[in-house]
């Protein structure tokens, strides 16, 4: 029988008066064996980071605090504990990784010393004993070169060696319990699963209980034992993986596994003779200034995207995929002119716009629009609404009444009320955000639509629909879209044509289906393989 | 806008400042009805003390009356560290929206200019122009705005370039907007709290540059002020302790009452900053 670790009984957490529920958690119960993993699933806002912040100790007390229930560690309620004898069971006993390892960790302090505070806070040993030890830790974390990690800064490292060095920090006494709030959540996939399987390990060795939160399903299947899932606070659904994923009973987990998309690619559509959009031999590259005088070093030049073809026809989705720092973001901007490519030919049925001035430029604006990633960012939040989505055509000389008509169409497009059209953007959601956006980039009618990550910041099921929204748009409006995306499972429910990105050139490109069945590039190869929950068939 | 109002109630000083602000603006507003004569005439017996020869707060060596002087005064300070700031903060934002949105060539031309100003001790520049311009309601105005508006313009470039990177901003762009309409409708909305709540202070600071100018007397001899009552008494400070203590606490006071109002204002612009405590 193996040993339970955990177990919350009743847990509800207060949210402070005036928030728009009462409780962020509610009536909580979850148990944790040695050498499990718990998955505990949900969108944002569901409570599960809180949950396991109540675990810690680590709610933003006073305003959020624990309303009743118990969190039974070894025999010992933690919500009554002494807040000296959390400490003591902080880090030696139960530990926790964070969502965002450059965050999480403090900057101006080398790794080895953020690990060294570790053993010097809980337990005694000699400076070179704890050297060794530290040294032995990220040894096991799979760090390259760990003498020269151990001196060196966070931002020396890259994200996924960050998020190794977490993980180190965490496991460095061998606690009885990890959590790990997110933990892959801003790495990239390959880096991803290389970090879930080494936390696998490290579970094996160790024993260690694992409680994941996470809001992906592909992850979930890969890692977990057992899986919670929840919703506005309170558990929906609880049981083995198997059981969950396979055979969800509450609807609310039927439809977040119902939207994720299945890296079953589409089928290319019959590809249209007409080609909207070329891209000839991009180039650009970053840095490279000099200071005022010219004196001092030309910075580093980064070639971020280098030779880039790209042949957009008629109607199709091309997506462009790769990981973080490949370039394919900044094709985007310089394919919408938002930053000045370095080289080559953009051309626009036969003109091409690299050439042209701004106010030559201008009337080609039109033509071609784009969606952005992020639905906080992408809205001025002092204008309101219809304001947002009428001024491109009163800036293209549209009359204003005619402009305002338009909008109140668009909102009707996007599936938003009209009475939207008066108000600000704070007061919408993220997903609803992003149905003011790409009102805003239809707002000119374009031809081409480019969508860098329009999805990635917003949860599964919301996701789900503006994918959906937009594919609907494409069709109604007979656009081409250029897609950007990091998900190799929203590439292939979206995309006819996938290309490739790695270090700013594109190394595949081909029909999503084929690529996907047979990719020839190791990289696309690798990507495919890191897909994560891609063995989970559903 | 109730909104800003409930989260400004809730800093108690900031509301008794501007209590206190709102008290001696209507003084300033009031001084010809309180004191109808020309403060700078001579009204009565020279050095009485407070509330004797009917002199509310004294009179000075050449017998003119002390409250006349601070009422009249007010008016002087506070239009002049109003109009200053508004100024100052005008050119900041012109120097600082190019700067920041611009970047590159020109952002480094406006900031070296702004550093050059930034580098000369603002109260003895003020002196010098005001030397050069001859003393005078305007040109005092000009002076103290000359020298404050470079911290202005470090705040409003520092804003444009944190904005000018939003995908609103991005997005704009793609719809084929102007530089300048980007600028004056997109980008100086968003940074608009941290200039009222820096303007807000500013005007402490005008109102001292000012008394510190009309106290070495080059103040506009044409105008009463705070800073010249002082610089009138200073030679008896010992004897008659009233000609400058008044107009002194009034200065104290005034600025205070505006440093409150800034605090007030940060708390209720920024309330992010406040909850952290």
């Amino acid at each position: 029988m193996t040993k339970r670790l955990l177990s919350i009984n009743d847990l509800s957490i207060l949210l402070p008066t005036g928030a728009d529920r009462e409780y962020a958690v509610q009536d909580i119960n979850l148990e944790l064996n040695a050498g499990e993993t718990v998955c505990v699933v949900g969108e944002s806002g569901s409570g599960k980071s809180l949950t396991a912040r109540a675990v810690m100790g680590l709610l933003p007390a006073p305003h959020v605090r624990i309303g009743k229930g118990e969190i039974i560690f070894d025999d010992e309620d933690l919500t009554k504990v002494t807040y000296e004898r959390l400490r003591e069971l902080r880090g030696s006993e139960i530990s926790m990784i964070f969502q965002e390892p450059m965050t999480a960790l403090n900057p101006v302090m080398t790794i080895g010393a953020q690990i060294d505070e570790v053993f010097r806070y809980h337990v005694s040993m000699s400076a070179k004993e704890r050297v060794e030890k530290a040294v032995s830790l990220l040894v096991d974390v799979n760090l390259p070169d760990p003498a020269k990690i151990i001196n060196a800064y966070p931002h020396e490292l890259s994200g996924g060696q960050r998020q190794r060095s977490m993980i180190a920090m965490a496991l460095a006494l061998g606690p009885k319990i990890l959590i790990a709030d997110e933990p892959t959540t801003a790495l990239d996939v390959t880096t991803q699963a290389q970090i879930l399987e080494l936390i696998s390990d490290m579970q094996k060795r160790l024993d260690t209980g694992v409680l994941f939160i996470t809001h992906d399903f592909g992850v979930v299947a890969d890692i977990a034992d057992r899986v919670i899932v929840m919703q506005h606070g309170k558990i929906v659904e609880t049981g083995t993986t198997k059981q969950v994923l396979q055979k969800p009973k509450h609807p609310y987990t039927k439809s977040l596994i119902a939207a994720i998309p299945r890296l079953k690619p589409r089928k290319a559509r019959s590809r249209a003779a007409k080609v909207v959009l070329e891209a000839e031999d991009i180039c650009k590259s970053f840095g490279g200034g000099r200071s005022f005088f010219g004196f001092g070093k030309p910075s580093r030049d980064v070639k971020a995207v280098q030779n880039v073809q790209i042949e957009l026809r008629r109607g199709e989705t091309l997506g462009v995929v790769g990981e973080s720092g490949s370039g394919k973001s900044t094709l985007a901007r310089c394919i919408i002119r938002l930053i000045d490519s370095d080289a080559g030919q953009i051309k626009l049925g036969d003109v091409d716009i690299t050439k042209l001035s701004r106010s030559e430029l201008r009337p080609f604006r039109k033509r071609i629009q784009m969606v952005f990633q992020d639905p906080f960012a992408s809205l001025n939040p002092r204008i309101k609404v219809g304001d947002i989505i009428s001024q491109g055509p009163i800036l293209q000389g549209e009359d204003k009444d005619e402009a305002s008509k338009r909008a109140y169409e668009l909102l009707d497009i996007v599936g938003l009320d009209r009475r939207s059209f008066d108000r600000f953007p704070h007061e919408f959601s993220g997903g609803q955000r992003q149905r003011i956006g790409i009102a805003r980039a239809l707002s000119l009618r374009p031809d081409i639509l480019v969508a860098d990550e329009p999805v990635s910041a917003l949860d599964v099921s919301i996701q789900a629909q503006i994918l959906e929204l937009l594919d609907e748009i494409r069709a109604q409006m007979d656009l081409s879209m250029l897609f950007i995306t990091h998900d190799l499972r929203v590439a292939a429910q979206v995309c006819d044509y996938v290309a490739v990105m790695q270090y700013g050139k594109i190394v595949e490109t081909g029909p999503t289906a084929e690529l996907f069945e047979n990719p020839k590039d190791a990289y696309t190869k690798s990507l495919l393989a890191a897909v994560p929950g891609k063995d989970w068939h559903f | 806008m109730g909104n800003f109002w409930t989260r400004y109630k809730r800093n108690h000083a900031a509301v008794f400042g501007l209590f206190v602000i709102a008290l001696i603006i209507v003084m300033a507003i009031t001084a010809s009805f309180l004191y109808p004569e020309d403060p700078f005439r001579l009204v009565g017996k020279p050095l009485s003390e407070p509330l004797t020869n009917g002199f509310l707060l004294g009179s000075d060596s050449l017998g003119r009356d002390v409250a006349s002087g601070i009422v009249h005064g007010a008016k002087t300070s506070l239009l002049i560290g109003f109009v200053a700031t508004l100024v100052s903060v005008f050119i900041g934002i012109f120097f600082g929206a190019f700067a920041g949105y611009f970047g590159g060539l020109i952002d480094d031309i406006l900031m070296r200019v702004t550093e050059i100003f930034q580098t000369i001790p603002s109260f003895i520049f003020a002196i010098l122009l005001v030397a050069i311009l001859k003393p005078s309601m305007s040109s005092i105005v000009i002076a103290i705005a000359v020298v404050s508006w470079p911290g202005v313009a470090r705040l409003v470039r520092g804003e444009f370039l944190a904005v000018k990177n939003r995908e609103f901003v991005q997005a704009c762009h793609t719809l084929g907007m102007s530089d300048l309409r980007i600028m004056l409708w997109e980008i100086l909305p968003n940074c608009l709290s941290p200039i009222i709540v820096v303007g807000s202070l500013m005007v402490a600071t005008a109102i001292l540059i000012e008394s510190g100018l009309a106290f070495l007397g080059l103040g506009d001899p044409n105008v009463m002020s705070w800073g010249f009552l002082i610089g009138a008494g200073r030679t008896m400070l010992r004897s008659a302790w009233w000609v400058c203590t008044f107009p002194g606490v009034a200065i104290l006071i005034t600025v205070l009452a505006i440093n409150l109002i800034g605090e007030g204002l940060n708390d209720a612009l920024n309330p992010r900053l406040k909850e952290r405590q």
